[in-house]
């Protein structure tokens, strides 16, 4: 097991130096002059030089790629222009934020899109297939801020339920101690259960919307795969063997229909981190998706490096998770790794 | 049976997971805490607590103006509608007890009891420091320093402990007026210093996430991009102590949201809202909305005079009659500016600024003009906008798009991103554009010297140069500085009639500055810079 995970580690090498390189020069090839837009309305020519200078602009393209790859290796993002602050504490203040929701919307999504999909699987034609054919479609067809949106306007503007779309806490809490930087969990650890209601009824919209959003894939995956599986023969022999329909459904067919679920889950995880985006916008959230936004837009060069790469670094861990999963749920897996 | 008890527990299941939301609970500590709290919603948030920093974004500047204090402030006026406008000819002291204007320098008396944040006193070192450091920091701040001839530390002269003398380094009506914008701000110099480096001597990465100000308010908590929070300086003496204690203000991106918000009470004040909804808004009464204009700002049309068509004077002329002036004000701003074109044949021009031009929609004319021009059947052009005011320049551009195609001029719509129009800007080549300018100091030949002077300063967009246009402005310039009343008149109604007839750019509308609030709220003033000034505000 162990050689395997540094075995895929050593793999992520080479890309994430590819991604350096990507970003580096991608956010250069931008269109925009970041120095004529932090010189401010009122610059004159020098000003917006003397900015350039300041902000090292200047330089040929490679020195600029050698500091910076320096500054990496020091565990240095640089500095965001339009918030002012490091990029690597922003990023490591946000993160958390979107994880702690897109985690959220994912659970909500699963908890409800498996048990669908089976049902759907083991009862084709019935009304609960068409119920689940109806939400996914539903589901990935409408856009994510439209969603929400909606949500907002429904449960926050007219029947008053949910609380203000402000981020994470009401306005008048003030946020945990961080220990995991998952406001669900500390405030539990610091023992503020009012805290830990704001928290989680600021989530309950957010996290409906990404749910909602990746309901589709989850589903159909989950039923397709459970219906090939419920049609193999080891199946039919199960049951004729008088196994109870649980145990046939549970313990043969479930599991070995979880594979591509999970691999499905992986690239699920993947698009609810691009959807973030839109919701973040949608519930003023403080995460990664909305500062990465806001920073292409301005030409903010370095959290949008600091962003790319940090999502690197993610999928990577991401896939090694998944190919764990595999091992764990089929041993044949294991046996070829 | 088996099947249905599976069922019955996936359901259950879901049910767990879709969590019912949990209403607000109101504990009395809360709404206390409520009605001396202001909650303030706009878009984007602060990138820099210190105006003197680098490429300081305009939402720093509503908290430097009310954390810091200035020498001196300007007296309020009744504006439209009655609401306090600041008036541009009175000012007060905010640190200066009193001060006095002679023919060469002013001297201003420091009040005794002023003190930092911190509690050391406000002496004349720090007023000089601050001084020296914005005529000294670069870019910006450096910049509108100038604007009022305040270019050189040696300006600023220490007397005594509470005594400060600045030197004119000209004769400028400007340069008091300048010492009373946000710039020239006074900073707690012995605590910036202990935090300075030598690689930042003004300590600028010190001031940027705190404040070191005496002002009326200080930052007690800033998340960049999300929320800053403000409460009340006690020992506050730059005016009467400010009836609201802390002031919260989200980022909340979604303009929806914002207007929700607002309209379920939950946020006392926003701004940066669409023009529709704050018609609708206006409409409905729920809420109070104050629009004033701009001071000293136009949104205009404004045309590259360097290369053809645009550099025959009759094509312009045309382009001026064909544009549709009443649609723009209808269907774009809802109303909500003023408009600076129809003015009637016979009106004599003011000595003020902005004022209507004389060309309205007339397509006769422009068709007319465009056939002397020789260009009978039209061309074709680009006009460009900035995306970060998508909101109104997207349909503004539309429109004329239309009324052009009518005088057979083909117009393509060039949307240019955010952080990419000051540098198109600068390289003054579009050839058909929308832009605003607004200047801070509210006086016509200050807008015309960044705008229509010869220098071609980056607001001339145009590259308009004009021997005549100079003279009239440096004239105005002068005769303001030496206090000649008839020259200045006559200089001022010069520039504007030859802005009209040769018009490298047609003036629009004056914009409107929106902000819409609680009814509970009281104490609104419209200031040049069109922030906040929370000082003056109540609730309740």
């Amino acid at each position: 097991m162990l050689t395997m995970i540094g075995k895929r580690l050593m793999f992520a090498i080479p890309s994430l130096i590819g991604v350096v390189i990507v970003t580096f020069l991608l956010t250069r090839a931008l269109p925009g002059d970041p120095a004529a837009y932090f010189a401010g309305p009122a610059a004159t020519k020098e000003a917006v030089e003397q900015i350039r200078k300041k902000l090292g602009l200047d330089r040929p393209l490679i020195e600029q790629f050698l500091r910076y790859t320096n500054d990496l290796a020091h565990g240095d993002f640089g500095n965001s222009l339009t918030t002012g602050q490091p990029v690597a504490t922003e990023i490591r203040n946000r993160l958390p934020a979107s994880a702690e929701l897109t985690l959220l919307g994912l659970i909500v999504s699963i908890v409800i899109a498996i048990p669908l999909g089976v049902l759907a699987a083991t009862r084709p034609g019935s009304w609960i297939d068409h119920l689940c054919r109806i939400t996914t479609t539903a589901g990935v067809s409408l856009p994510v801020f439209f969603t929400g949106l909606v949500l907002v306007y429904v449960f926050y503007f007219q029947l008053g339920w949910s609380p203000a779309p402000l981020g994470r806490l009401d306005v008048f809490y003030s946020a945990p101690p961080t220990v995991t930087g998952f406001y669900l969990i500390d405030t539990l650890i610091a023992r503020d259960f009012e805290a830990w209601r704001s928290a989680l009824s600021q989530l309950v919209l957010p996290a409906t919307t990404l749910a909602i959003f990746s309901l589709a894939p989850i589903a159909r995956m989950t039923r397709a795969s459970m219906l090939a599986v419920l049609a193999s023969e080891f199946v039919r022999t199960a049951r004729a063997s008088g196994l109870s329909p649980t145990t046939v459904i549970v313990t043969y067919a479930f599991r070995n229909a979880m594979l591509p679920v999970i691999t499905t889950l992986s690239m699920v995880f993947s698009f609810l981190l691009g959807a973030n985006v839109l919701v973040e916008k949608v519930f003023a959230w403080p995460g990664i998706g909305s500062y990465a936004v806001e920073a292409l837009i301005s030409s903010d060069f370095a959290p949008v490096q600091g962003f790319v790469l940090t999502m690197a670094v993610m999928y990577v861990l991401l896939n090694l998770v998944i190919d764990i999963l595999y091992g764990v749920i089929d041993p044949r897996v294991r046996l070829e790794g | 049976m088996k099947r249905r008890d599976f069922l019955k527990s996936v359901s259950g299941l879901a049910a767990g997971a879709a969590l019912p939301a949990v209403p607000q609970v109101i504990s009395s500590a809360y709404a206390d805490a409520r009605s001396e709290t202001l909650l303030i919603v706009s878009e984007g948030g602060p990138n820099n607590l210190d105006i003197h920093g680098v490429g300081t974004n305009v939402p720093g500047y509503e908290v430097s103006w009310n954390c810091y204090d200035r020498l001196i402030s300007h007296e309020m006026k009744a504006g439209p509608g009655g609401v306090p406008y600041y008036d541009r000819d009175k000012f007060k002291g905010e640190l200066a007890e009193e001060f006095k204007i002679d023919d060469m320098s002013v001297t201003f008396k420091l009040k005794k009891n002023a003190k930092f944040h911190d509690g050391t006193p406000v002496t004349a070192k720090d007023v000089k420091w601050s001084l020296d450091r914005a005529v000294s920091v670069g870019g910006f701040p450096t910049f509108q320093m100038s604007a009022g001839s305040l270019t050189k530390p040696e300006q600023f002269v220490v007397i005594d402990d509470y005594t400060v003398r600045v030197d004119f380094l000209k004769k400028d009506r400007l340069t008091v007026p300048d010492l009373a914008v946000i710039v020239p701000c006074i900073v707690n110099s012995e605590l910036v210093k202990k935090n300075a480096s030598e690689k930042d001597p003004w300590g600028l990465e010190f001031t940027k996430q705190q404040t070191a100000g005496s002002g009326a308010y200080k930052v007690t908590k800033w998340t960049a991009g999300t929320e800053v929070i403000m409460e009340r300086n006690e020992d506050w003496v730059g005016g009467p102590l400010p009836k609201i204690k802390r002031v919260i203000w989200r980022m909340v991106p979604q303009a929806g949201n914002r207007r929700a918000l607002l309209e379920r009470g939950d946020a006392d004040i926003s701004y940066e809202l669409p023009f529709k909804d704050f018609q609708e808004m206006k409409a409905n009464g729920k809420l109070n909305v104050v629009s004033l204009p701009f001071s000293n700002g136009i949104q205009y049309i404004g045309m590259n005079v360097t290369k053809p068509p645009f550099d025959n004077v009759k094509v312009r002329q045309a382009i001026a009659y064909a544009l549709p002036y009443q649609k723009i004000m209808d269907a774009v701003l809802f109303g909500l500016g003023n408009p600076m074109f129809g003015a009637p044949a016979d009106k004599a021009t003011e000595v003020a600024w902005p004022q209507p031009h004389k060309y309205n929609t007339d397509m006769e004319k422009a068709k007319a003009l465009l056939a002397e021009a020789g260009y009978a059947n039209g061309f074709e052009t680009t006009i460009s906008f900035d995306l970060n005011f998508a909101g109104v320049n997207e349909p503004l551009c539309v429109l004329v798009q239309e009324s052009l195609a009518q005088l057979g001029i083909k117009t393509t719509i060039n949307k240019v991103p955010g952080a990419n129009w000051r540098t198109e800007l600068n390289k003054k080549e579009m050839p058909l554009f929308t832009n605003v300018f607004s200047g801070w100091l509210d006086y016509p030949e200050y807008f015309f010297y960044w705008c229509y002077h010869g220098n071609n300063s980056v607001f001339n967009t145009m590259s308009y140069k004009s021997a005549e246009m100079d003279k009239l402005i440096d004239g105005a310039r002068t005769s303001a500085a030496t206090g000649d009343k008839a020259a200045y008149d006559t200089d001022v109604k010069g520039f504007v009639d030859l802005a009209f007839t040769d018009v490298p750019r047609i003036p629009l509308y004056q914009p409107f500055v929106n902000v819409a609030m609680q009814k509970n709220i009281s104490g609104y003033q419209y200031w040049f810079h069109r922030r906040l000034d929370y000082r003056a505000l109540a609730k309740g």
